[in-house]
């Protein structure tokens, strides 16, 4: 690389007074995919607070009026309520980023990333319909 | 291309630069221009207008003027861009700011110290060390198309540091081995004459390295090459995560791309 005539360049000694900028505390309001990215990540503590409801839940299984007072609790129902969005929030950002982390080839050519995105929603889907199938038939009677 | 100057009614538009002398002492200041307009120029010939006809002290980094060189990357109005792509028509009529990249120490003006990256490339060992030493008379290292294609993708990087610039990982810890470094790492990890994995790994898979991106994607926004050293560094996450449980599961013949360190953080 070439550089301005005047300007010491990285193989030359480092230069004495350099001037080091601050990371402003709200550099994640400078730029929307910022801010995305921040909310995907905060996201996450409504998905482990869901977790966590859930483990109440089961810890409940065999006091039935213990379970249900639980699912009927003001909190609980405003949590679900959060937590919904943000976890469709969270499914869909990841899923969407799914393509960089799994690299398929087939020969000289990538697996096209809405293919594997597509199988991720897919998935998504299935298991939501089978658990919306348990729910309806299977788990009335539980 | 003072030639343009004597046009009639020349539009014109402002720059506002960064200005950091070191010598004289003061902080960092803001430094309006006036530049003629023109739609086939570029902010780095809006520079090169300053720098010969306004004010010959403005200092930067240029090169090629073709996208090619990577030296003439710089913040325009917040976004890291190489100032000889970012033409003055798509931000005419408003002003635009142009300030060094991001997260680097200035040395002067436009012209940042990227003495942090050059040494990470040499960590990373982000050269071809050969699988297996053949004499010249043994000839060539032979590569399917499959096998090229598997990096190619990489190869295309011109270190100009943009995604670095991109990166806020990087901006709040500059020991990160960040994204192009890493990516240059994988461009030689998965080059099937390469047999260099093992001694990459003890660098890339470290928590400075890999398992310090939390995936924030801008560097592969911001890169002209389309490199895309996000999904390098994720790919490399999976690498190191598989041998971290091949380690377990196969404690003698599981490791494949040969990362001593385990997995690290998650």
């Amino acid at each position: 690389m070439t550089s301005d005539g005047n300007v010491p360049t990285a193989a030359g000694p480092a230069p004495a007074k350099q001037y080091i900028r601050k990371m402003p505390a709200d550099w994640w309001l400078k730029k929307p995919a910022y801010t995305r990215y921040m909310v995907r990540e905060m996201t996450c503590l409504f998905v482990g607070g869901y977790a966590m409801f859930l483990l109440m839940l089961i810890a409940r299984l065999d006091k039935p009026e213990e379970f249900a007072a639980l699912l009927a609790n003001p909190v609980a129902i405003a949590l679900q309520l959060i937590a919904l969005p943000m976890a469709i929030y969270h499914s869909v950002t990841w899923f969407n980023l799914t393509p960089k982390v799994l690299v398929i080839w087939r020969g000289e050519e990538k697996v096209p990333g809405i293919l594997i995105a597509g199988a991720h929603y897919a998935g998504w889907l299935a298991v939501s319909a089978g658990l919306v199938y348990f729910a309806i038939s299977g788990g009335a009677d539980g | 291309m003072a030639a343009t100057d004597t046009r009639a009614a020349q539009k014109t538009m402002k720059l506002e630069v960064f200005r950091y002398l070191p010598d004289n002492g003061a902080e960092p200041e803001f430094q309006e221009y006036e530049v003629p307009y023109r739609d086939d120029w570029v902010v780095l010939d809006a520079l090169n207008h300053i720098k010969d006809e306004i004010d010959g002290t403005l200092a930067y980094r240029w090169s090629c003027r073709m996208g090619v060189c990577g030296s003439c990357g710089m913040m325009v109005n917040g976004e890291a861009k190489l100032t000889c792509s970012a033409f003055l028509r798509d931000y005419y009529p408003q002003p635009i700011k142009v300030e060094p990249l991001n997260y680097f120490p200035v040395i002067r003006d436009l012209v940042i110290n990227m003495d942090g990256f050059i040494d990470q490339l040499s960590e990373v060992k982000a050269w071809l060390i050969p699988a297996e030493e053949k004499s010249i008379d043994d000839g060539e290292y032979l590569q399917t198309p499959a096998e090229l294609a598997k990096y190619k993708q990489y190869t295309m990087c011109i270190n100009c540091m943009l995604c670095y610039s991109a990166c806020p990982v990087f901006g709040q810890h500059p020991n990160f081995i960040g994204p192009a470094a890493i990516a240059l790492a994988q461009r030689y990890n998965l080059d099937s004459r390469d047999g260099g994995a093992d001694e990459r790994a003890e660098v890339i898979f470290s928590d400075e390295g890999i398992w310090e991106c939390t995936f924030v994607g801008e560097c592969s926004e911001v890169c002209p090459k389309n490199v895309d050293p996000a999904g390098a560094i994720q790919m490399a996450k999976v690498t190191a995560t598989n041998d971290w449980f091949k380690s377990f599961l196969m404690p003698k013949g599981g490791k494949k791309s040969g990362s001593k360190k385990s997995g690290g953080k998650k």
